[in-house]
Formats: structure tokens, sequence, C-alpha cells
């Protein structure tokens, strides 16, 4: 067992017995899913318009050499200085030139989860400079030195009591227990940041190939502001995230809203096509945009599962899923988790060590069903299994299969086999769970279904 | 410092790795059985929320949709209920700083306000604009479907305007109500086409946040008041 799943397993037990834990992640997706099942009703016909956002992703993830070379022409034609990394260590560098170039102390930053995928800011700290998460959220697991809980809601796990005290804490506020007034209380510490920033970082929901533009989903302002006041700007993105045209937008950004919050469109949709261009009054004077690898290639390379890389990191998948909903978002260790995280981690980071996240599973398709683009995440995950076993077949499992196969195939050992449980069951019982038990690992916290006293072999033959 | 052809490479070897991939074709997806037809046969108009046919329902799709957004809406008759309007706000709001741009309806209507004014359409201190306590700006387009105002750097004032002070009031015409998101999205082809303004935004309600037990407050970083005045 690699150490991961190890740490997995250990802190799945601890999490799915908290029940305090699951009662905040209940209260905080029963609104979502209201919300989200009131906007998705209103659509004319919400599973047309899916089929239209699986085609469009499928339509650019297929031609994606074409649309980045088209959406990067288009981008340098405006001033826009574009970089590719293969890495997630040469985007670092990339920044850290910039950085260095720009002789810059401080920086903004908005909610990209591409960035927490390289730790950019644990590069930038290294560096010694003051990176500032602002996204209300990010800001506050940032001041935890935590990692975001969730891809849409960092700080879904934490109550205002926990947020207030550490606002206290960290910014030496007063104490207060309302929402309005702690969300103040970073608005003023934040407005400062931004004024002062050197430099603004900022992620990118969508990457528009026609005309050369990202787009950023977001409600607070923290991103408008982010591309508004530094002198450099500077994005990072996954070289996924590329849409054909800009009207695509129509369709994406009502339904990203829609399954990420439960709301029509968010309060901030925004596209940026360069730099401060002549005769404008603002913005950035040079914007830098890094494109990122890191592995997704090798995703696209898996004919199978390429269409995970049509992911618009919506959070639905998560949302509805048994299993995040009970170990809750940090027991996966991932930068992504969830459905989606379970699927693409052991591509970004190494099958062997991650596919247990495949396994802790139930199968039940919720996934598939919610995912607007309509990713087959489930049978992904099976996919991921069986070429985990392919790759490192488990001696012991393989030799139990091969036995029962040997036993199944041959009716007279199965009768005698069937016996023997029979007789053998009631002793099991005596020991179940405990280290004598030969199935332990399963008998422990479940109970093995009794045999019937009469097969239905048995059945057949001696019927009148 | 990485010279040019480093960089060149790097890019080269990705597209590399994309082609590479790409030889192992995947189908189109399927509906039923059936592949369907490319996206461009396939409108995003028909599957997203209906809006009404009329202007009259339009109109009223988008004042109930700014009402669930916290913002407020209020048609007006003339030039001159605009700038009374816009004086009742000024009083009891107590504004001291105002900042704007220069435009049709800015120009008519700002005066009104008896109050020195901040331009953001040409150079100007981030400082002064952040102790404005409004930002009054013109529109591309008022969207009926989701209740949006369309903003662009070069119709409303540049980048921060809409997003810095704490109060921004939308200056708009009637004639600018579009249906839904499609007809805006043409509308910004037809205005912009290969000249497009470099930021562009969709603005929804007053800025917000749910980042707290999922508990809504307005002005997270933007403003906490969104007004629009429609002429």
């Amino acid at each position: 067992m690699s150490t991961f799943a190890a740490q997995f397993l250990k802190h799945a037990r601890v999490m799915s017995g908290d029940l305090r834990h699951r009662k905040i992640i209940r209260t905080a997706l029963g609104n979502y899913e209201i919300a989200r099942d009131q906007r998705q009703a209103a659509f004319q016909d919400w599973q047309g318009a899916r089929q239209l956002a699986a085609v469009i992703k499928w339509e650019a993830v297929n031609h994606l050499d074409k649309y980045l070379e088209q959406f990067v022409a288009k981008l340098e034609a405006r001033g826009t200085k574009v970089h590719w990394a293969s890495t997630g260590d040469q985007a670092r560098e990339i920044i850290l030139q910039i950085v260095r170039d720009k002789k810059a102390r401080s920086i903004i930053k908005s909610k990209a989860m591409t960035a927490e995928e390289i730790h950019l800011n644990d590069a930038l700290e290294k560096a010694g400079l003051n990176v500032v998460e602002n996204d209300l959220g990010e800001f506050i697991v940032q001041l935890r030195h935590e990692a975001p809980y969730h891809i849409v809601f960092p700080s879904m796990h934490l109550t205002r009591g926990e947020i207030s005290e550490l606002f206290q804490r960290e910014l030496g506020s007063a104490p207060t227990n309302d929402p309005e007034e702690l969300t103040m209380i970073a608005r003023r510490v934040l407005r400062k940041k931004y004024l002062t920033a050197d430099i603004g970082i900022t992620g990118a929901n969508f990457a528009i190939a026609e005309t050369g533009m990202i787009s950023i989903t977001e409600n607070e302002g923290n991103a408008r502001l982010t591309a508004a006041l530094p002198k450099t700007m500077v994005t990072l993105m996954g070289i996924e995230k590329v849409l054909p045209k800009l009207a695509d937008l129509a369709l994406f950004l009502p339904m990203l809203a829609t399954m990420g919050t439960g709301q029509q469109i968010t309060c901030y949709n925004t596209m940026y096509g360069g730099p401060r261009q002549p005769g404008e009054s603002d913005g950035p004077e040079e914007w830098h945009i890094v494109l990122l690898d890191n592995h997704r290639t090798e995703l696209l390379a898996d004919a199978e599962q390429r269409d995970a890389l049509h992911c618009i990191r919506c959070g639905a998948c998560l949302n509805v899923c048994p299993i995040f909903r009970n170990v809750g978002g940090h027991t996966y260790g991932t930068t992504y988790s969830g459905p989606i995280g379970s699927v693409i981690t052991p591509h970004l980071r190494g099958l062997q060590d991650w596919k247990h996240l495949s396994n802790a599973s139930s199968l039940c398709g919720a996934c598939t069903q919610t995912c607007p683009v309509k990713i087959d995440l489930h049978h992904h995950l099976l996919q991921n299994r069986r070429n985990a076993v392919k790759g490192k077949p488990a001696f012991f499992e393989r030799l139990a299969y091969q036995a029962f196969g040997f036993v199944a195939n041959r009716p007279a050992l199965w009768s005698i086999a069937k016996k023997l449980g029979r007789l053998g069951q009631p002793l099991q019982k005596l020991v179940k769970g405990s280290a004598l038990d030969p199935a332990k690992a399963w008998t422990q916290t479940r109970d093995l279904p009794p045999q019937p006293k009469e097969s239905f072999k048995d059945w057949w033959t001696n019927r009148k | 410092m990485k010279n040019e052809e480093t960089v060149l490479s790097e890019r080269e070897k990705i597209l590399a790795r994309v082609r590479e991939a790409l030889k192992a074709p995947v189908p189109s997806p399927v509906s039923h059985g059936h592949v369907l037809p490319p996206a461009a046969a396939y409108p995003a108009r028909q599957w997203l929320p209906k809006v009404g046919e009329t202007f009259d329902d339009q109109l009223a799709l988008f004042a109930k949709n700014a009402a669930e957004l916290k913002a407020d809406f209020q048609l007006l008759n003339s030039a001159d209920e605009m700038c009374q309007a816009l004086v009742r706000l000024r009083d009891t709001a107590g504004w001291r700083r105002v900042a704007g741009h220069s435009g049709d309806l800015t120009n008519a209507v700002c005066p009104a306000l008896n109050l020195p004014l901040l331009r953001t359409d040409r150079a100007y201190d981030v400082h002064e604009l952040e102790a404005c306590d409004v930002g009054i700006s013109e529109c591309d387009a008022l969207i009926a479907q989701t209740g949006s105002v369309l903003v662009t750097n070069r119709s409303a004032g540049g980048r921060a305007l809409s997003v810095l002070p704490p109060h921004h009031v939308v200056l708009a015409r009637r004639e600018q109500l579009v249906a839904d998101l499609p007809a805006a999205f043409e509308l910004l082809q037809q205005k912009y086409a290969e000249n497009y303004p470099s930021m562009i935004s969709f603005i929804t309600g007053p800025s917000r946040t749910g980042d707290i037990e999922r508990i809504l407050v307005l002005g997270a970083h933007g403003p906490k008041r969104l007004t629009i005045f429609c002429l």
C-alpha cells in the first residue's frame, strides 16, 4: 500500500465518524442542492444543454493543437506575452522570473486551482515574496496554512466561529459571529493589498480561441480588481481550457454557475483580451499567460479517458459524491478531490501511488449523472482500477481468484466447498473481525451474509 | 534569463505531444446511438432558460431578475427624471466624491450632481478612485435572461470604475435591453468585431460571497450596491 493510500485510509476513518463535520457539510450542500435544482429546472432542456456542452468540449479537446495555436496567435497580436510550461517546475520558474524582472515585492492572487496544483504560493514565499489570496474562502484557508477544502468552496468546512477566532488571532480583529462583519474585515485588509501589489496573478475558467481571450467566473470582484490594479498581470492556466468560439460562453457561463454554486450566472464573468491597449485608461501594462501541460497531454493520449479534460471544475461531482460527503475534501490529499480528482490524479501524479482513490467509490454513478459536460466519471474509476491491476497485479488477490476459478469450474469441488462453507460459517462467527478471522479486513466492519441452508441447485434437484 | 529559443522549443514540445496524443481518435459524443451534428448546427438558445418575445416581457424579466439579485433597477422617462433620481441618491447616500467617464448619458446627467467628477476614461490616480463613494458608468447592454449589465472598459470608463467604488450606478437606455446571453454575444461581435476592448464584463448584481457558511453577503470586494437607471 502506498503511503498516500495509508494516509487516505487513516483520515477517512476519522472523518467518516466525525458527526460535526458531516453536519456542516450536509447543511452547506443541502442549500446548494435546492438552488442547483431550481436553476437546472429553469433551463428549457438541461439534458440538451449538457449534450451541447459535451459536443463543444469534444471539438475543443480533440483539436487542441489547432485551437491553442489560434488562441496564442490572437493573444500575441495584442501584446500579451505567452509562456509554455511542460511541468510545474517550469511554470514556477517562469513566474519567478517575471517577479524578479519586475523587482516585485507584493503579489495579490485571485483563486486558481492550477496554482494549487503546482504549489505556486510555496515557491513565491520561499523566494521571499508576500503573496495574498484574495478570494474570501482562499484567504481564510491561507491564514490557516491549509489547502482548499473544495475546488469551489475552499472554506466550506469551517464555521463562522472558527473564522472569527482565526481573524482575531491573525488579523487582530474584534470578535464577531456575523458573516457580514467577517467579510468586511477581510475586505478592509485586502483593499490595501490591491492598491499596493506589484503583480496580480489569476487563473482562467475558459480560453477563447476565436478571439484570444480568457474568461474568469467569480462572485466577489476579487479577480476583476486583480486584473485592473497591479501593473503586471500573470495568468496561469491548463492547456485544456480552450473553447472554440466566444459565443460558446453563452452556454458555459450559466452552466458553470448552475452546477458550481446554484446561481443562474455568477456576479462577474469577465473576458480579457490583452494588457492595457492604446487609448485605454487603466489595466496592467504587461500581461503574461503561462500555459501549463503538467501531464495533461498524457491524459489526452488516453483515448478512453480523454473526456476527463472536458472538466470545467464546477465541483458538482464532489457535491453529489457519497464518498466526498463522508470523508471530506482534505482526506484526498490531492489538489482536485471528489470523483474528478480520483479520475485525474493518477494521471497527474502516478497511478500506483493514487489508485486507491479509484477504489474509494461506491460506483453509484451520481457523478456521471450530474456532470454538466458528460464526463463518464464512474467508468473511468473502473478503468483506473483495471489499469492499476494490469500494471501491478496483487499476488494474493490473483492467487485467490485463480483458486476460486479452479473450484467454481468443477461442480464436484464446488459442492464440497459449499458444504464446508456451511459448516465453517458458524465457526467464523466466533472469531469475526479478530486476528484469527481470515476475512478480517472485510468482516471487522461488516457482516458476512449467512449461507442459505439449501442451495438453489439442491432445491432444483430435489423439487417434486 | 531564458532565451527565445528555449521558450519556442517548449511550445513545440507541448504541441508535438498534443498532436501525438490526438493520433488516437475519439468518436464524437453520441446521443441515443446517433452521432450529433457539429455544435454550430445546434445553438445554445434553445436549451437556455426561456425569455418572452415582446419587449415588455423582457423588461419585466430584467426587473424581476434585478430584484432577486438585490440590484436597484429604476425605469425613468426622461433625462430630467434621471438627474432627479441621481440627486436623490446623492442626498440619501451622502456622496461627496464621484467618479465617472465621458459619454452621452453621463455627460447629460452627472453635472446635476454638482460634485467634482473624477474621470476614469483618461489617466487617473487609483487612490483617488478608491476614495470615491460611487462610480457612475454607461453600459453596452442589459440582459433580460440573467439580469446582467454588460460593460467593457471602452464603454464604461476603464476596468476599475465599475468595481472599485462601493456603489456602482449604471445609466442605460431601454433600447440597450437584449433578450438573452446569445444575443449579448452577437451584439459584442457586431459592435467590436476585430477590435475588442481588452476587458468585457457581465455584471450580475452587486458583488457577493457565500464563503462563510454559504450565507450570502453583499460587497465582498466589489460594490455593495448596484443601481441601474434606465431611460
